[in-house]
This record gives structure tokens, C-alpha cells and sequence, in this order.
């Protein structure tokens, strides 16, 4: 009867062999996969990042990054063997290139023309407050209204 | 009168953009290995798992790679079309069964029809990354030199066969 107990007591352990390995394995490795992975777009759902994913494609790519990590490539090099197949997409920032400048400058383009336009319509305001010029008559009219205000407050 | 017009220009062209917008499938990216070398596979074959598939067997020939899955909502969409081109004998279409079971592929097949010259396993998805797949159905067009041509996200249709693939497919067998 003892010996029966004791399979029972082995069965948990047997169950164990078959677990995937722990991510905690590696703590390097993981923290690789990590800074990596949320630099990375899965194309599946194409506004999550490879990190935040659980599309099947997302799954396989985590494990081909995992695996070049493993191999010792660089990180540039991981990125090139996505970029060559994903194409720029793939990267969360995208590289400057002929077809991504007017990514890259076009919002300080925006703010250009915003500030542009801003001061013009400024200066413009402040020429129509200025060209107004009073005679003669009209000032002395304004300095005894003011005086007076200022008897009476 | 003259106040109205800017914001009314910038209102149009904001329109505009956005109106282009609307029509583009931000789905459809395009794939860098278009004018590159397809990337080698060797794969068991689906119905004969003793067999081997490798695209340097392929070379030589103008051939369509077709990468289906039996759980593919759109596969079975593009099924009809694929039958159709197989039965015409214009160009072979070669399989790729991608992450897919394997029996569940065989009943898929002979429940709808088998439009492929070899079906090609690719059960761990591993020439799938390769090609840079990332929604099943996608189609590329090889050449002669075993160059990808062409390649087509999402389900193939009648009109996408005769206005862009066989004309290209028909240049590319005369070379």
C-alpha cells in the first residue's frame, strides 16, 4: 500500500517535466525580449506592440526574437531580420529616410506655418491699433475726460 | 469674404486627405521582399509526410505560392478562385498549409477541392515569418530565377487574377 502513496505523491512531479520553461530562466534574455518587443509592431493587430500582443503571429515572432537572443545576435541585427521581411512598418520608430521625412518633419512643419500665420495676424492687430491718430482737438477732449474720471471715481 | 477663404482651403484639403484615407486598406503593406529572392524552403509534404517539398525543385518555372490555413475564414473565400486557375493549367499553384493540423487540412482539401501541384507544411510557421506573412491568405508570384514578383494580401479574386497576376505571370513565362 506504501509504495502506492509514494507514485501519488511522484505523479505532481512528473506533470512538472512537461511545463514550458519558467521566463525567469534567463533574466537577462527576458529583459532583452522585453525592451525589444515593445519597440516592435505586430502586424496582426497593427496598433499593439509585439510585448502587448497575443496574436499566434505575435507568439512565433516573440519566440524567433527569443531564439536570436539565445544565438547572441545584436539587437540591430534582430531588427534587421524583422525589417527585412516586415518591412519598416514593423519598427514603432520608423528610421529617416526619402519616404518617412514628411513622417518625421511634418508636425514642426504644422507648427511653422501655425506660428507663421500666428505672428502675422499679431502684427497685422497691432498696425490697425496704432494707424488710429487723433487731432489736436480729440486729445485735449480725451485729457479732460480722463482728468475728470479721475475726480469722480 | 476674403477671411473665410483660408479656413474654407484648409477645410477642403483636410477633406481631401481624409476622403483618400478612407479608400486605402491600411492592412495592405508592402512587403520589401517584392524584386527579392524568395526565401528557400524545404517542408514534408501534407499528403505524404515521407515526402519533401523545396523550392529549389521549383526553379525554372513561373509558380504562385499560396499560404492557407483550414481555420482561414478567407481561404475558403479565395478557394473558388484558386480552383478555377488550376483547372485553366496556366500556373502551378504550390500550397503552404500554415499553422495549420494536419488532418484538418487533408478533410479541408477533400471537402472543397485540392487546387495545389504540392502542398508544403508549415506547421510551426517558421517560412511563414520568412516571407513576412502576417494574414493568411497571402499569394506570391515567383519567377524563373526564383524572384518574388508579386505578392497578394488577403483572398484573391476573378478580377485581381485577370487584371494584375496573369498578365504579370504571362510576361514572366515568356522570359
Amino acid at each position: 500500500m506504501r509504495w502506492l502513496w509514494v507514485l501519488m505523491l511522484l505523479l505532481p512531479s512528473l506533470a512538472t517535466a512537461y511545463e514550458a520553461q519558467p521566463l525567469a530562466a534567463n533574466p537577462q534574455a527576458e529583459a532583452r525580449l522585453k525592451a525589444l518587443a515593445v519597440e516592435l509592431r505586430c502586424l496582426v493587430c497593427q496598433n499593439q506592440t509585439l510585448a502587448d500582443s497575443n496574436a499566434p503571429l505575435a507568439e512565433d515572432l516573440r519566440r524567433e526574437v527569443r531564439e536570436m537572443i539565445a544565438k547572441d545576435m545584436s539587437d540591430k541585427e534582430i531588427i534587421d531580420f524583422l525589417v527585412t521581411r516586415y518591412g519598416d512598418f514593423v519598427l514603432y520608430r520608423p528610421p529617416w529616410k526619402a519616404t518617412t521625412t514628411l513622417l518625421w518633419v511634418g508636425p514642426f512643419l504644422l507648427l511653422g506655418i501655425g506660428a507663421t500665420g500666428l505672428v502675422f495676424a499679431l502684427r497685422r492687430r497691432q498696425k490697425k491699433l496704432t494707424d488710429v491718430t487723433l487731432s489736436e482737438a480729440e486729445h485735449s477732449r480725451v485729457e479732460k475726460l480722463l482728468s475728470k474720471g479721475a475726480n469722480h471715481p | 469674404m476674403n477671411r473665410f477663404l483660408i479656413p474654407f482651403g484648409l477645410f477642403v484639403v483636410v477633406v481631401g486627405f481624409l476622403a483618400v484615407g478612407l479608400t486605402l486598406n491600411p492592412r495592405e503593406l508592402p512587403s520589401p521582399l517584392v524584386g527579392k529572392a524568395a526565401p528557400e524552403f524545404s517542408l514534408p509534404q501534407l499528403h505524404d509526410q515521407e515526402k519533401m517539398i523545396s523550392s529549389n525543385d521549383l526553379k525554372g518555372q513561373v509558380w504562385l505560392l499560396n499560404f492557407w490555413a483550414s481555420w482561414c475564414g478567407g481561404c475558403k473565400d479565395e478557394h473558388p478562385v484558386l480552383i478555377h486557375l488550376a483547372q485553366s493549367g496556366e500556373v502551378p499553384i504550390y500550397g503552404m498549409d500554415y499553422k495549420d493540423q494536419r488532418n484538418e487540412a487533408l478533410a479541408w482539401l477533400k471537402e472543397w477541392g485540392n487546387p495545389y501541384s504540392v502542398v508544403a507544411v508549415d506547421e510551426p510557421g517558421r517560412v511563414g515569418i520568412n516571407y513576412g506573412v502576417y494574414g493568411v491568405p497571402e499569394t506570391y508570384v515567383i519567377d524563373k530565377a526564383g524572384v518574388i514578383r508579386y505578392k497578394q494580401i488577403g483572398p484573391l479574386r476573378e478580377d485581381i487574377l485577370e487584371k494584375k497576376i496573369l498578365p504579370l505571370v504571362r510576361e514572366l513565362q515568356n522570359q
